[in-house]
């Protein structure tokens, strides 16, 4: 290979004058996982709200949930950051669209919308596949002692499922941070733009990417990790996956 | 609203968005499946082989994979198959990659991880008993593996595996990022060409969605027809 090497390219300066290129991949570090996180505060709350009207008993509220998650599950995430990005202010009345396209850090809150109700999609299902599982005479037993539905879902059935379905939720997080990713096709500087960024001025292609791999990779593994002792923490008593806690001192 | 939508600018590009854009699209989904189901079926029988030299490669790669994204692994691969190239066929100059070349590299070695995960899931359904009955019945492994475990694997995980195609089609509007002209990359051109963005990335949505919707009903009544009664 005819490559030509050259790993003190992070301390050398970058082409905006005052940060270093290392710094510039910190930076869109701080992007993706703040892009991440307020995504996924969306996606929680919609996802489990549309995933509870989903295991409902009435009609209308689960055709609408089963609507939602196949509009956002079938058409590709990029498509989707599209029709917020250069689709929505087209549409919607005059004023209110230019407000939108004069919005500063406007690619960030489109990529939150975005990447939130994407994953919402998601998080649905995992919420409902969880109420699911639990025993019917749960339900059951909730309503004969006179709960009315709202107050079902908030002590009985919610409590357990979130319980239950933490590991694919951590896959779903761990989704959305690298999803976030897709967001550099609407000019979010996110890490993987700035790699790109890195590579397009300083040539450093194999570096750039190396760098932003391996930023991902920790970040995988600290969620990952993070995650982990949270499952332990909250799993059921009872189930596969509880480890009792260890006897003795 | 929409009173100036225009419909004509979707109908004038139409030979252009299917028979250039979809057709990239369609072949390229169909290929890496084809090629990720192979490589992905070796990377879980190593994973499983319970010999550290395979598992822990394959392991991973398949890790790796998995955690970063797509879009950074394909402009991983765009910059690095030149390279290989070169490296394989030893000529002096990275070697000039086609832009479909350079995608199904990409499409094939990326979904290879996740079918790994599904044929693994698969392989490891498969009772026990029948690996014991077939070493009993005196089969090599090549053998039980190929006329025992592998078939079965492959038919419990059929609905799982196009469910990872339909995601894979998805996942193939990503080459816009490389510019290349997939469904999407041609209607983006031509949403860009004659400033008709709404139109254009509307219609691209709706055509996606047709697409996707479809296909995961016809997989979920084929799972329904094919589920093994036991």
């Amino acid at each position: 290979m005819n490559y030509h090497w050259n790993w003190s390219i992070f301390w050398e300066l970058s082409p905006d004058g005052v940060h270093t290129y290392f710094q510039t991949l910190m930076l869109g570090t701080a992007w993706t996982l703040i892009t991440a996180a307020c995504a996924w505060i969306i996606a929680f709350a919609l996802g489990s709200i549309v995933g509870v009207l989903r295991t409902t008993p009435l009609a209308a509220a689960v055709w609408l949930g089963d609507a939602y998650v196949e509009v956002f599950r079938n058409v590709p995430l990029l498509v989707q950051m599209f029709l917020w990005y250069f689709v929505l202010p087209e549409i919607v009345p005059g004023a209110f669209g230019i407000w939108l396209k004069q919005l500063p850090n406007g690619s960030f809150y489109t990529a939150v919308v975005a990447l939130g109700l994407y994953m919402s999609a998601r998080v649905a299902e995992q919420v409902r596949a969880g109420i699911l599982s639990l025993p019917r005479g749960q339900r059951q037993a909730a309503m004969a002692l006179g709960l009315r539905l709202p107050q079902v879902y908030a002590y009985v059935l919610l409590p357990m499922t979130y319980r239950i379905i933490m590991p694919p939720l951590t896959s779903e997080l761990l989704n959305t941070i690298k999803n976030s990713a897709v967001a550099l096709t609407i000019g979010l500087m996110e890490l993987t733009a700035r790699a790109r960024a890195m590579q397009e001025f300083s040539f450093q292609v194999f570096e750039a990417f190396t760098a932003a791999t391996i930023i991902y990779i920790v970040i995988n593994i600290a969620v990952t990790f993070a995650m982990r002792m949270l499952e332990r923490r909250i799993a059921v008593p009872g189930y596969l996956g509880f480890k009792a806690p260890a006897a003795g001192h | 609203m929409f009173s100036n939508f225009d419909f004509d600018v979707i109908w004038r590009s139409l030979p252009y968005l299917f028979y250039q854009g979809m057709t990239f699209t369609v072949m390229l989904t169909a290929l890496a499946t084809a090629g990720g189901i192979v490589i992905g079926t070796l990377l879980a029988l190593m994973r499983l082989s319970g010999v550290p030299v395979l598992t822990l490669p394959a392991a991973a790669y398949v890790n790796l994979m998995r955690s970063v994204p797509f879009v950074l692994m394909i402009f991983w691969f765009y910059f690095l198959v030149p390279y290989i190239g070169q490296w394989i066929t030893r000529s002096a100059q990275p070697l000039q990659v086609g832009a479909f070349a350079s995608c199904l590299i990409t499409f094939t070695l990326f979904e290879a991880a996740f079918f790994c995960e599904i044929m693994r899931a698969g392989i490891q359904s498969i009772p026990r008993g029948q690996m014991a009955a077939a070493q009993a019945l005196g089969m090599t492994y090549p053998t039980t593996m190929g006329y025992i475990v592998l078939p079965q694997a492959f038919r419990n995980m059929v609905p799982v595996l196009l469910t990872q195609t339909i995601i894979l089609f998805q996942d193939t509007s990503l080459v816009y990022v490389i510019a290349v002209t997939d469904f999407l990359g041609a209607a983006s051109k031509v949403a860009e060409r004659d400033g008709r963005l709404v139109e254009m990335y509307t219609f691209a949505a709706c055509v996606y969605f047709v697409i996707s919707f479809a296909a995961s009903r016809a997989v979920a009544h084929l799972q329904r027809r094919i589920a093994i009664i036991r």
